[in-house]
């Protein structure tokens, strides 16, 4: 984890050391102020992953993905998609930001935000053509949306403003899927919708990555954890690396121990309901 | 009244005729900018780049006088004013960056200031020894009266001009307003954006002074937009009326200046622009002040017939006039009160939907309150198909099969 080695690794790149992995990052510091958001983190997704990025407020998980997206600028580390810089491969990623940073009083249609994720194949000059729009219909009909797609986006419920994001992200048809928490504010039945598109994108050789609060659904949802506190805590395979000592570790103190215990009752009650 | 409408129908010979046009195509490129401005909440930012020209605009015309003998030239006026706008532009972003100050503070202070620099030289213009005086005061106020047609000309190109860079960068214009982040990861340069939405702004700002006067152009790039957001729920839509709002304000506003009246443009052109926000508050069909009228109204009815139904359903006798009055309205019931087969078909599926919207409340109390007229639309058309179906399957296992 020393940053001189996350430069140069044998005198290699990050991108040629991980050439196949959908999103590598090394040694990323983004701070506002003189204060680290997130120090000094590496994290390799693994081609065709379900990640999941855990750990308490203000950790830094939504500024992981958006300075791995060059969204918030970083003030040291390199990050690489499908093994090329990541301005090279922009158009393999959808992002998905988190429901509330938006103003959905915004004068649009359903049908609009998703013609947004269509944007670089309509062209900068042309207008928008049949078969564009059809497309868009085509991904709403996807999360459920098809009968929603004239109206105004802020006559929406939260789950449903969540299902048309998603369906804006199914248009860009990327190889790489990254969610600031998609399952924030929505209902139980948009959460399975939303889940089952994931798992269909995944079965189709799509990695996911995702923002995650509920630490019950955690094992059930991903097969990738990265467990993160301004600092990486562990990542790997959700079997072996999602256990009480590494949420522990994140969560830290005994409020953490008293949250973690929660959560394995709330699992233990889960396995047992089904 | 006869030059006014002689202007109106541009017979009022070549020259008025060119002004006007030039003053609608102005107008049209103001509302559309103005909306991508409204947008993306920067509406204030028209007004400390309006007032920012004043100072370039005095120090323009003193330079020029002193070098020519007559400061009226509008090119160079236009590059003065357009100069420390900017200058304007940079102080405001510098302050808002630098010290704790909010936009909104920054620009009252920036606006104030150049605009008081600007008066005081403009003291000093009316002391000089030159002609022409007469001519910057039109730029406070507007004023298309004995506007020359080389100028009524370079004003209407440069307003097309702009039009086109606002058609061309409409895209990237609008993702950014929308969602600045999620813009960025489409590789859209949101600093650019923003740079390239001010520079038109400012582009619209200076070619309209002679026309509108600093002090109200303003008005253009903010009313016009506000005005069509009652119109439509669509960007691309909003950009177009708004447009056309802008441009006829400007047209009318000009037509009467020309006529020879003594009345400043600027003024006419924003008492055009409000009269059309004014009927559109009152007119617009999704969010004036009469459709919710008639949505209210609507929505009473609706609560009465689900609530007639229902009584239907249970047997009950309905007392309500207008209860009674809806449901024969809609062949619920007959004339003496008793339920037709299609009231009693309709009683039924009220019942059904009023369970399911109960349980959509009880397993989603949240969702439910976001939701506008729950309860009332039917089930299938607000919320998706698959939560239709799991509610439908929670509330009739036996009938769907289903757990």
């Amino acid at each position: 984890m020393n940053a001189p080695t996350l430069i140069a690794d044998q005198g290699r790149t990050l991108g040629q050391n991980h050439p196949d992995s959908p999103l590598a990052i090394s040694g990323l510091t983004v701070s506002y102020g003189e204060k680290p958001v997130l120090f000094s983190v590496d994290f390799v997704v693994p081609k065709g992953a379900m990640v999941a990025i855990v750990g308490p407020n203000g950790a830094g998980k939504s500024t992981l993905i958006k300075a791995a997206l060059g969204i918030v600028p970083r003030i040291a580390g390199e990050v690489t998609v499908f093994g090329v810089p990541y301005e090279k491969a922009r158009h393999r990623i959808a992002y998905v930001p988190q429901r509330a940073s938006v103003d959905w009083d915004f004068p649009a249609t359903v049908r609009d935000v998703v013609l947004m994720g269509l944007y670089r194949e309509i062209g900068f000059l042309r207008f928008a053509g049949r078969r564009h729009r059809e497309k868009a219909l085509a991904c709403l009909e996807r999360v459920g949306m098809a009968a929603f797609a004239d109206r105004q986006i802020g006559q929406l419920s939260g789950g449903q403003q969540q299902r048309v994001f998603l369906a804006r992200a199914l248009a860009q048809e990327a190889d790489l899927y990254v969610m600031d928490e998609p399952f924030a504010g929505v209902d139980a039945a948009t959460e399975r919708a939303i889940i089952a598109v994931l798992k269909e994108l995944n079965r189709a050789g799509k990695t996911i990555v995702c923002v995650h609060h509920d630490l019950a659904t955690v094992p059930e949802y991903f097969d990738h954890v990265l467990l993160v506190n301004v600092r990486k805590i562990a990542d790997g395979p959700v079997a072996t690396t999602f256990t009480s000592q590494n949420l522990q570790a994140t969560y830290g103190g005994r409020l953490a121990a008293a949250h973690v215990e929660e959560v394995a009752v709330v699992r233990e009650a889960a396995g047992e309901g089904r | 009244m006869t030059a006014f409408l002689a202007a109106l129908l541009l017979g009022a010979g070549y020259n008025t005729a060119v002004v006007t046009i030039g003053a609608a195509i102005l107008g049209g490129s103001a509302g559309a900018i103005g909306t991508f401005i409204l947008l993306r909440k920067r509406s204030l930012v028209s007004d400390a780049v309006s007032h920012g020209t004043l100072p370039g605009l005095a120090l323009a015309f003193i330079v020029m006088a002193w070098l020519t003998g007559d400061g009226r030239d509008i090119v160079a006026l236009m590059a003065g004013a357009a100069l420390s706008a900017t200058l304007g532009l940079l102080c405001v972003d510098w302050i808002t960056r630098r010290t704790r100050l909010t936009e909104d503070a920054a620009i009252g202070a920036v606006l104030s200031v150049f605009f008081g620099f600007g008066i005081v030289l403009l003291t000093v213009i009316q002391s000089l020894q030159t002609g022409g005086q007469a001519g910057i005061a039109g730029y406070l106020l507007g004023s298309t009266a004995g506007m020359l047609r080389s100028e009524a000309e370079t004003i209407a190109v440069a307003a097309l001009l702009t039009g086109a860079v606002v058609f061309a960068l409409r895209r990237p214009f609008t993702l950014v307003c929308f969602d600045e982040d999620y813009a960025a990861t489409r590789g859209i340069d949101v600093r650019l954006t923003d740079l390239a939405m001010m520079g038109v702004l400012l582009a619209v700002t200076v070619i309209g002074l002679k026309v509108a006067g600093l002090v109200l152009i303003v008005a253009l790039t903010i009313i016009p937009p506000v005005t069509a957001r009652f119109w439509t729920d669509r960007p691309g839509r909003m950009v177009l009326i708004a447009a056309a709002f802008g441009a006829a304000a400007g047209y009318v506003g000009a037509a009467i200046s020309a006529s020879g009246r003594d009345l400043p443009t600027g003024a006419v052109i924003v008492l055009t622009a409000s009269a059309f926000f004014a009927l559109s508050l009152v007119l617009s069909p999704v969010r004036g002040l009469m459709s919710g009228l008639v949505t209210r109204l609507r929505f009473r009815r609706r609560v009465h017939e689900r609530q007639g139904l229902l009584a239907l359903a249970r047997g009950e006798a309905i007392y309500d006039p207008l209860t009674i009055k809806v449901l024969r309205r809609a062949g619920h019931i007959r004339a003496d009160g008793v339920a037709t087969l299609k009231g009693r078909a309709a009683a039924a599926a009220a019942v059904r939907e009023e369970a399911l919207w109960a349980l959509y409340r009880r397993l989603h109390p949240d969702e439910a309150a976001a939701l506008d007229h729950q309860g009332l639309v039917p089930i299938d058309r607000a919320l998706p198909p698959d939560v239709v179906a799991d509610l439908s399957a929670r509330l009739e296992p036996a009938l769907t099969g289903a757990r």
